[in-house]
């Protein structure tokens, strides 16, 4: 019986391992094509136009729904982040779904000096009701 | 001894001799890394750490004044300097004073509350600007502001909507102001920066930025109803400044970004890196240099339209907008512009421009370039059409490695200035090093 609890719970951990680097990977993809140009490969960003994301309090900080809300509409405002300010206007993705999203932020806050924990498909589907309700 | 024991020995005495010379090798090569990267380090200290041409020296007049955008420069040698946001004293502006002349400021304080770029003087007023506004302040005979807390307005409600906002300004040999609005846009799109959005048309931005404007410096409180727009169809112009010689402005204009990231289907990442050249123009008054609706293609020396205006990266512009005397690689910022007018440099350097490059960042995935100060010859107030990197190194090495990331950079190059003695001095807008450079024969 342990045994196959063990073997189980083996399965499950790999299961999950696997499926996170998977989704680490597709994340990786889509911050090359979409977030890369102007945060940068070393995550660092530009000083005064483009924030950073590697070491960033908001990147790394627990408002996923502010997160996702500026994946999908961008930004158009005065950033302030850490006692810098950045001024370029970040491009919307409208057509990103959920899970793509999920696996972005993912990427983002588990690269670099980043350590914080992974982003849900379920956490995103919660922020964009959230953000549509808002809206409203 | 058999012949395979004999093959043996001389086996193993030949490896004993090869790597005997293979240690001696290694030796040698060691002692000149050593020697080189010593030699490299006693360069890089005596020079700043900046590589220059012969003859030429670089020492540190200040270290972290703050983010520093443009600095000028008194007939005393009184250096100020302009920041882009208040340093831990609190201040914008900096003044710089080398009592002792041994090349280092010594005397610094500063004052002011607002963050912008420019910074002019002109006699005895000292102009800043906001990235609204320009302020006039006086000095005294030893070069101290008299009003440091009551400026003039000289002009004020100038559009400040985020993006190149820098204010920048210059005077003509009259006491005439000329000063940047930059275009809040990339390349005026219904929807900035977004995929998709098509550029308006007409482009109401410029009506209001996107060009340059000349105001009367003798009169306070003026808007725009009481400037002139000088030159249009210029996306953003951080550095400009007027050829005595050819009693002309000339502007270094910041070319548009991300052709790649919204049009994949004719642009792919090494083009976008290419793409368009950063533009050195002449300028008459009424000139329009094209933004939005074309690009300049150093490739094929051609204003090319723009996709966003039913471009397709090779149909030509209209001729109605003017030719750029320089073309330089894309994105790398230029930041400011210094006609030389000293007599301590060589001769060819005499009447020609150095430009500040601030690095770029829209080279990526690519690696970035720029972070160096060009120089471009003129002979008889106009430009050879050729430029050279005049000064280089101000992003740093780390590991043993130049510094290619924009964040990573040591110093990122951005104002410019001549000295009374013929020295000219670089500002860094990172943390706020003054860089000054000499020649001696």
């Amino acid at each position: 019986m342990y045994k196959i609890v063990i073997c189980f719970s083996i399965a499950m951990t790999m299961g999950v391992s696997k499926l996170n680097a998977q989704n680490l990977i597709n994340g990786k993809k889509i911050f090359e094509t979409r977030c890369l140009v102007c945060h940068q490969a070393d995550g660092g960003g530009v000083p005064n136009m483009n924030p950073p994301l590697d070491g960033s309090t908001g990147v790394n900080g627990k408002d996923i729904a502010r997160m996702v809300k500026i994946v999908t509409n961008g930004l158009d405002e005065r950033v302030a982040l850490d006692g810098m300010y950045y001024n370029n206007a970040m491009t919307a993705n409208p057509d990103l779904k959920a899970d793509a999203i999920a696996d972005v932020l993912s990427y983002i806050r588990n690269s670099w000096s980043n350590k914080a924990g992974l982003v849900t498909v379920a956490q995103v589907n919660a922020a964009l009701l959230k953000n549509k309700s808002k809206k409203k | 001894m058999t012949n395979s024991k004999k093959n043996l020995l001389n086996y193993v005495f030949n490896i004993f001799q090869i790597k005997q010379q293979t240690y001696m090798k290694k030796g040698i090569l060691f002692l000149f890394l050593m020697v080189g990267v010593l030699s490299i380090n006693v360069i890089a200290q005596q020079n700043a750490g900046l590589e220059l041409p012969a003859g030429f020296k670089a020492n540190l007049f200040a270290e972290n004044i703050g983010s520093t955008r443009h600095i000028t420069i008194s007939a005393s040698g009184v250096v100020f300097a302009k920041l882009n946001y208040p340093n831990k004293e609190g201040n914008t502006i900096v003044r710089l004073e080398d009592v002792n002349k041994d090349g280092v400021a010594e005397k610094i304080s500063g004052w002011g509350k607002f963050g912008g770029t420019g910074i002019y003087l002109k006699g005895n007023s000292l102009y800043a600007s906001s990235n609204e506004a320009i302020f006039k302040y006086d000095l005294n005979s030893k070069d101290e502001v008299i009003n440091p807390l009551a400026p003039v307005t000289i002009v004020s409600g100038l559009l400040d909507r985020r993006q190149h906002n820098s204010k920048s300004i210059t005077f003509d040999k009259a006491n005439n102001i000329y000063v940047n609005i930059g275009a809040y846009s990339n390349a005026c799109q219904v929807e900035d920066r977004k995929a998709g959005s098509q550029g308006k048309v007409p482009c109401d931005i410029l009506d209001s930025a996107g060009g340059i404007w000349k105001f009367d410096a003798s009169k306070q409180n003026q808007t725009y109803k009481d400037g002139k727009r000088y030159a249009t169809g210029l996306r953003n112009v951080v550095g400009l400044d007027w050829n005595t010689q050819a009693n002309q402005l000339f502007v270094a204009q910041h070319g548009r970004d991300q052709l790649n990231s919204f049009y994949p289907n004719l642009y792919n990442d090494a083009q976008n890196a290419e793409l368009p050249a950063e533009t050195f123009y002449a300028i008459n008054e009424g000139d329009n240099a094209g933004w939005p609706y074309i690009y300049y293609d150093p490739s094929v020396h051609k204003k090319i339209v723009s996709p966003e205006y039913g471009g397709d990266g090779k149909k030509e512009g209209s001729s109605e907008f003017i030719n750029p005397v320089v073309a330089f690689p894309a994105h790398m910022a230029p930041m400011a512009v210094l006609f030389y007018t000293g007599n301590q440099f060589p001769e060819k350097y005499k009447n020609g421009a150095f430009i500040t490059f601030h690095g770029s960042w829209n080279r990526a995935p690519l690696p970035q370039e720029g972070f160096f100060v060009a120089f471009v010859p003129f002979k008889n107030g106009k430009a050879t059409g050729e430029w050279e990197i005049f000064a280089n190194g101000f992003a740093g090495v780390i590991d043993g490695v130049k510094v290619t990331n924009t964040s990573k950079a040591k110093a990122r190059p951005c104002g410019l200035a001549q000295g009374p003695d013929g020295s000219i001095y670089v500002s860094d807008d990172t943390k706020g090093a003054i860089f000054k450079i000499s020649y001696s024969k």
